[in-house]
């Protein structure tokens, strides 16, 4: 049997190793010359335009459309409605797995959130189609808004997240609670969140008999392949779907949404090729959103600092017609050591969109709540915070009692607070001013997210010219993966980067897994490595079983694959190209595959996780309340870094989205009717250039020998944790006044 | 489609006439007015660009000290004009504390007086709104209103204008030049937006048809460019509106204030213009305690339409803070955040 190691951890094939490389973005120059083309840029012979209209009421019926008057606006083909909309073979809101959630196809006149397609109208011009919208003028039969966290009687979810128990504890919380020498209680308060990529779900469907062919921006091709596969009742094969960009994705792209497939019914109903593009208001519903939370966190402290108790409970919102639960209590789970640990969730109905993925799910909105609380509790005990975290350092995961498979947190720490001059911070709030006159402050907080991994596969081919080829369907939400999973495949090949032809964001392509829970690397970058180690050990066995191969006979010591070439492990003289091994053999390729799956056993016996550490300094006008953040800096661990330009560039994103939280993003929702007042990009606020003055993000070295092979965390959504935390942290210490709803707004520090 | 005219006249008589008819607007970069006709908050019939006019993009110094803004000049170009920011500095400083670069480059002076109001209810047409709807009733009222008006507002609407441009404009006396079909007039910005009354559909004074082609700064706005300063409160460091805003300009004799100018932004349906604050100040040694007593008269009879109460007491700090910043006198370069409560001056201190 061929001894096949992986050429990473051999220091003698470092040179010319991809991994590693901060190479610039392979669809880079695509991007900025406009040359890629995303969903909504595809316009196939005889396209149609869709648009939807939406129901501006949050809940009742659909009395009546003027579908006539639409009808006759020049240019209008069709006005699809509950009557006439294609039967589906699978109820949209059957529920088969707990990644499937319900959808509202206008399969009733049933409203049940505002922002709920309730038409689409079909036309020659995405003008026409957009008059035929306005000209339905829908009446209704409206009932009541249950609005708010207070706006309907809580229960105890059965599960949050996916599948997370809704309540866990290790220890006990009332005796430690009663034992602590400092005691804190205090609730904060996150509002809803909802999804502003650049790029708006768009689709454009093509039928051709029972086989569809789509452009639309996807974060799980494979998924959203069998869920059309189901709804349309037809196989998957006959699917097919590209996603080779996506204008950004954040969880919102990762299951197939409403609109999508009404997208996919639109061009069904008129034979002809649709393309349905979502309005930025129409981003507010359907497409899932961050549910709001009031969480309260309870902790106990001894004397000295150390926590003798944590007890965190978030009351959150679902939608009244499917589950899902913002696990936001569940980051007490995983960071501070503690004897006692009790979490649990509650949750209301109202009538919004169903909350689903968004940047972290629970981990943002705990952690900016516990972080507080940590911070407060720092305060409380007159400890800096960060020697209240030392003190409170976990070596094991605190729920779990599990060892972690690794974690550098200790050295995201120093790193961060070096740079960032933590030590000269001084213990008590609204001492420090610049040269103006403005307040002031210093806040850190601790981040976190799980390293998990999902299963994919991947496609290697190896050709007689000395080139190959790495396939596998991933997604590319602009986090470079273009990129990062084209140098773990030339790696994996032994090829230089240029020889490598990387395929991906196509259904037809192995299944990547779906791009979310931080782990597309991990997985898709598993499948690949995978792949590229079964190709290179059938061109071994090819050459080592050749007399006429100087590779002839290797087979005891193993063979490495570099440069297009296989070496002796124990003479690396002795080498042949692939090219020349393939050619003697009379092959023009050789192919091999790969999957990749997380390890039972070591998820068994690890916790596993990334961390950081992010220091932020704020500035606020003393008599306005006016907040900016001035600096950031953060400091990350999460194991190997396969391009440290794109990890950077992820930080940069999540710690943005961090100031974002605190101090901008917030859905204004009308109190009496439930619809969004500021579902547009000039009055949902998120962080403009001014608003990030300095972003700085350590990459901290880690080794992980238990995750994956490659040692890969994840690193797209831990930067918006501990970010968050550490700016209302900072605008405590810049004020001394502790806002405990966010964002906080200057209205609040006006003092 | 939703079908309009568009019709591209090429002399101002033309487009008067073009425009008077009912359901007519004139369309000029159309950074306002294309974002309300797409969400369907307005639905013009006709559409009448006065984009390419002819005269109306010249910035003229009259020779009696004054100064004339064509109607078509861009912000950033007013902005960026050479000797404008100099002798109008807080007007300067106001246009590019607005909305964004790219807005600033498209917007005209013309546009900016006749845009419409950020409040959401306005925006959202399933709301009762009778600025769209006259006599529908207002949905703002009792709803989301921590940005609403303080002054001026009417249980017929609490919305507010939002522009910036407007403030220092008004605290300087400027004058729009409207023309009509019976030939032009003068109005005074100051009276040339209406508060909402039982009438809130009613913007502004102008007549079916008229066009504003000019804004014209008299003589004596020049004689406040030494101590002349607008600043901005805002949810976000750029791209937002204002909370709240305020001009303040003080023209100085001597080490006292021989005349000042106060005007508010984001506080009610029109710019705001404070003048029994202003004749608070004149003859006085400035002081910040007397600057605090001009703010609580600006604000006398200010009064919350919802949730807003905050907005009058951070009125009172903006007026109080301008006049400060005022009277230190205009810094000799543009701050890098203009209007910005962190657009510090080097070395000059704020706060106390």
């Amino acid at each position: 049997m061929v001894e096949m190691t992986s050429i990473q951890g051999q220091t003698h094939t470092r040179q010319g190793s991809s991994i590693g490389q901060p190479l610039t973005r392979m669809d880079g120059v695509l991007k900025v010359t406009g040359a890629a083309r995303y969903a909504a840029d595809h316009h196939p012979a005889g396209m149609l335009y869709a648009v939807m209209a939406v129901s501006s009421i949050a809940r009742g019926r659909v009395a009546s459309l003027d579908v006539a008057a639409a009808m006759a606006h020049p240019g209008v083909v069709q006005v699809m409605t509950p009557g006439n909309a294609p039967k589906l073979a699978e109820d949209p809101d059957a529920k088969t797995n707990p990644f499937m959630f319900r959808m509202d196809l206008l399969q009733n006149d049933g409203v049940r959130y505002p922002n709920q397609p309730i038409a689409v109208v079909i036309a020659d011009t995405l003008e026409s189609a957009t008059e035929g919208a306005a000209l339905l003028a829908p009446a209704y039969v409206t009932e009541p808004a249950r609005v708010g966290l207070d706006g309907n009687a809580s229960f105890a979810p059965p599960a949050v997240g996916v599948g997370n128990p809704a309540e866990m504890h290790r220890g006990d919380v009332d005796a430690g609670l009663k034992g602590a020498a400092l005691r804190m209680d205090a609730t904060y308060e996150t509002p809803a969140q909802y999804h502003n990529p650049m790029e708006p779900h768009a689709i454009v469907a093509t039928w051709d008999g029972d086989t569809l062919s789509i452009d639309t921006p996807s974060q799980g091709l494979a998924m959203a392949q069998g869920r059309l596969a189901g709804l349309f009742g037809i196989a998957p094969e006959g699917i097919h779907i590209r996603s080779p960009f996506l204008g950004g994705g954040f969880g919102c792209k990762g299951l197939l949404s409403g609109p999508q497939v009404l997208g996919v019914m639109a061009a069904r109903l008129v034979d002809r090729p649709v393309k349905l593009v979502l309005r930025r208001e129409q981003m507010y519903g359907p497409v899932g959103h961050r549910a709001p939370t009031r969480q309260t966190v309870r902790l106990g402290a001894a004397s000295d600092g150390a926590l003798t108790a944590v007890s965190h409970h978030a009351k959150t919102a679902s939608s009244t017609f499917d589950d899902f639960f913002e696990p936001a209590a569940d980051t007490a789970h995983t960071v501070y050591a503690s004897p006692a640990i009790a979490t649990s969730h509650e949750a209301v109905r109202l009538d919004t969109g169903t909350p689903l993925f968004m940047r972290a799910p629970g981990e943002a909105t705990g952690s900016i709540a516990m972080e507080s609380a940590i911070d407060e509790m720092a305060h409380a005990c007159g400890m800096d915070p960060l020697a209240f975290r030392l003190k409170n350092y976990s070596d094991v995961e605190p729920i779990s009692g599990k060892p972690f498979s690794s974690k550098a947190l200790r050295e995201c720490y120093a790193q961060g607070a070096a740079r960032f001059g933590w030590a000269t911070r001084p213990l008590a709030p609204r001492q420090m001013r610049d040269e103006a006159g403005l307040l002031v402050g210093w806040g850190m907080g601790t981040a976190t997210f799980p390293a998990l991994m999902f299963q994919g596969h991947a496609r290697a081919v190896l050709r007689s010219d000395g080139t190959g080829v790495m396939e596998t369907g991933a997604h590319d939400m602009g986090q470079g993966a273009w990129t990062a999973l084209a140098q773990i495949a030339a790696d994996g090949l032994g090829l230089e980067q240029d020889q490598v032809e990387f395929r991906a964001g196509s259904s037809d392509l192995p299944d990547a897994g779906i791009a979310g829970g931080s782990a597309h690397t991990a997985t898709a970058g598993m499948a690949i490595h995978g792949a590229g180690a079964d190709v290179i050990a059938k061109l071994a066995d090819l050459a080592m079983d050749d007399q006429r191969s100087p590779l002839f006979g290797a087979g005891n010591t193993g063979v490495i694959a570099r440069s297009g070439r296989l070496h002796r492990r124990d003479d690396e003289g002795r080498s042949e190209s692939y090219g020349d091994i393939l050619a003697r053999a009379g092959l023009t390729e050789i192919e091999g595959r790969g999957a990749s799956a997380s390890d039972p056993a070591a998820q068994s016996a690890y916790a596993m996780h990334a961390h950081g550490a992010v220091f932020a300094e704020v500035k606020v006008d003393p008599e306005f309340g006016q907040i900016r953040v001035t600096r950031l800096v953060g400091a990350f661990a999460a194991g190997k870094i396969i391009n440290p330009r794109m990890v950077q560039s992820q930080y940069y994103g999540g710690m943005i989205w961090g100031v974002s939280f605190a101090l901008h993003e917030e859905a204004l929702t009308d109190r009496r009717s439930g619809r969004i007042m500021n579902q547009n990009l000039a009055e949902y606020h998120v962080p403009v250039n001014a608003d990030i003055p300095s972003v700085e993000a350590i990459l901290v070295e880690e080794h992980d020998p238990h995750v994956n092979a490659l040692g890969i965390k994840g690193v797209g959504e831990i930067g918006i944790t501990g970010t968050a935390g550490a700016i209302a942290n900072a605008v405590w210490h810049a004020t001394g006044i502790r806002v405990r709803e966010f964002p906080i707004t200057l209205d609040r520090l006006m003092g | 489609m939703n079908n309009f005219e568009y019709l591209r006249p090429t002399t101002i008589p033309e487009a008067v006439a073009a425009a008077s008819v009912p359901g007519a607007a004139y369309l000029a970069a159309g950074t306002n007015l294309v974002d309300l006709m797409k969400g369907g908050v307005v639905r013009p019939s006709r559409l009448v660009d006065v984009g390419r006019l002819p005269g109306l993009t010249d910035i003229e110094h009259l020779p009696d000290g004054g100064l004339r803004i064509g109607a078509l000049i861009r912000n950033a170009e007013l902005a960026h004009d050479e000797g404008f920011a100099r002798r109008f500095p807080s007007v300067a400083e106001a246009l590019l504390s607005g909305a964004s670069g790219q807005l600033r480059n498209a917007a005209t002076v013309g546009g900016n007086l006749l845009q419409r109001t950020r409040c959401a209810y306005f925006y959202d047409t399933a709301s009762a709104c009778n600025k769209r709807d006259p006599g529908a009733g207002c949905d703002a009222v009792g709803g989301e209103t921590r940005t609403h008006a303080v002054l001026g507002w009417s249980p017929s609407c609490i919305a507010t204008h939002p522009s910036d441009f407007c403030v220092p404009l008004v605290a300087m006396d400027a004058v729009v030049e409207v023309e009509g079909s019976n030939g032009r007039r003068d109005v005074t910005l100051e009276d040339f937006h209406r508060l909402p009354g039982t009438s809130p559909e009613q913007e502004s004074v102008l007549e079916p048809g008229e066009l504003i082609v000019a804004v014209r700064l008299p003589p004596s706005a020049a004689e406040f460019a030494s101590h002349a300063r607008y600043l901005k409160v805002r949810d976000r460091t750029s791209y937002a509106f204002a909370v709240v805003s305020a001009a303040a300009a003080l023209r100085m004799e001597g080490g006292r204030i021989a005349e000042a100018r106060i005007a508010l932004g984001g506080v009610a349906l029109k710019p705001w213009r404070a003048r029994a604050a202003e004749a608070v100040l004149v003859g006085a040694l400035p002081d910040p305690a007397l600057f605090r007593g001009a703010a609580g008269v600006a604000l006398v009879d200010a009064k919350p339409s919802g949730d807003n109460e905050f907005k009058i007491e951070l009125a009172r700090r903006i007026v109080t803070r301008a006049l400060i910043l005022a009277a230190a006198g205009t810094p000799s370069r543009m701050p890098a955040l203009p209007a910005s409560p962190f657009a510090a001056p080097d070395g000059a201190s704020q706060h106390g």
